[in-house]
């Protein structure tokens, strides 16, 4: 069916134009924000994938405690194994890097962010409405740096960042996708907390830092 | 003087184990002994992640903001559908007994609870929401050119150093 409605556009039209053209529709798909069904099984897909190349733990904070180790042990003990042997967390945050440039790039979507009004409302009352970028430039910026609100966002949500996974022994990648697909009890307890937090920090205490 | 050694090196690779086993992480460590740029095959598997973490918008401030004010159901069918990919994937894996691409047995080890989980958790939970990043997210953010993401990056390294250097003195 598909092949002879092909070949009948192949009459009328060029080879050359027609893979063209089924070229230009896959790269303006992949260009759009890829939707859960799609991204959400393929990220579930990174668990077999690093266990198959080498029985590898998805994880991402790992690389955190690995860099520590690597630049500033300072003689804690938490710091004091041999960080070279997983070397391959390193290659695989380099990886992630590297893929964030691509997609930003080459497959980057021109549009703004679509996000739910009620969101979009509640913004504008603190000044945020640029949606053209991943984060909200009016606060992620470099100037934003030296005053009170960009501080307590970037420097203290980092640091929380930092300290949290590595005191709950992961983050998003490692408790909630990695250990509740080895259904860990912990992992469960721990991806509660998770949204706990995030849940009390955006509705009740993020609105004040904003207003800052 | 050969066997001295090995014993050595056994002994070593125990401490060594000790340490990383209590937060799980990286235990069940191959025994081969490859080139260091056998690695280079992670490093395709995270410009995967990375492009999927930037398309599927889960690096986004705005879609993290959505999820904790349930505005949204999109971060929610993002890991609920992975979680499902990925236990399924173990269950293969388990049920078949399947070995890693270099033949060795995949074993996944469990993770002990421990009270840190409840109070990291939650620390990390404020992080998330005020930053609107988990540490993967980090990364894909500052390769899509959003630079100050270093400065956030780099207090997240200091954030585990310091826990590092509080361990022993906070409650698990």
């Amino acid at each position: 069916m598909i092949f002879t409605m092909l070949f009948k556009k192949l009459e009328t039209n060029s080879l050359f134009q027609q893979i063209n053209n089924i070229k230009m529709n896959f790269l303006e798909l992949l260009r759009q924000p890829w939707p859960w069904y799609i991204s959400g099984p393929l990220i579930g897909l990174m668990v077999p994938a690093l266990l198959l190349m080498g029985n590898k733990n998805f994880g991402i904070s790992s690389s955190l405690r690995h860099i520590c180790a690597a630049c500033l042990p300072a003689k804690i003990p938490f710091f004091q194994y041999n960080w070279k042997r997983e070397m391959w967390n390193l290659f695989f945050v380099a990886g992630v890097l590297m893929g964030g440039f691509i997609a930003a790039t080459l497959l980057a979507n021109p549009a703004a962010v679509q996000v739910n009004p009620k969101l979009a409302e509640e913004l504008s009352r603190y000044g945020i409405s640029d949606y053209h970028s991943l984060v909200p430039t009016e606060i992620f910026n470099w100037t934003n740096l030296f005053t009170l609100k960009g501080f307590i966002i970037m420097i203290g949500g980092g640091f929380l960042v930092g300290f949290g996974t590595r005191y709950a022994g992961g983050c998003t990648s490692g408790h909630s996708i990695m250990g509740l697909s080895n259904l860990q009890w912990s992992s469960l307890v721990a991806t509660v907390c998770f949204m706990a937090g995030g849940f009390i920090m955006a509705n009740f205490i993020l609105p004040f830092i904003l207003n800052l | 003087m050969q066997t001295a050694i090995e014993k050595t090196a056994i002994k070593e690779m125990n401490t060594d184990f000790e340490v990383r086993s209590l937060d799980t992480i990286c235990i069940n460590e191959s025994t081969l002994q490859h080139p260091w740029w056998y690695n280079f095959k992670y490093m395709f598997a995270g410009i995967f992640f990375g492009i999927l973490l930037v398309k599927a918008e889960v690096i986004s401030w705005f879609r993290i903001q959505e999820m904790f004010r349930l505005q949204s159901f999109h971060m929610y069918g993002v890991i609920g559908s992975a979680v499902v990919v990925g236990a399924v994937s173990i269950f293969i894996i388990k049920r078949f007994n399947i070995k890693t691409m270099y033949g060795e047995v995949i074993d996944l080890s469990p993770k002990q609870f421990n009270k840190g989980q409840v109070y990291g958790g939650l620390l990390f939970g404020f992080g998330w929401a005020l930053t609107g990043a988990c540490p993967g997210p980090l990364y894909a953010l500052i390769g899509s050119g959003a630079t100050v993401v270093i400065v956030i990056l780099l207090s997240a390294i200091a954030g585990t150093w310091v826990y590092g250097l509080l361990r022993e003195k906070l409650p698990h």
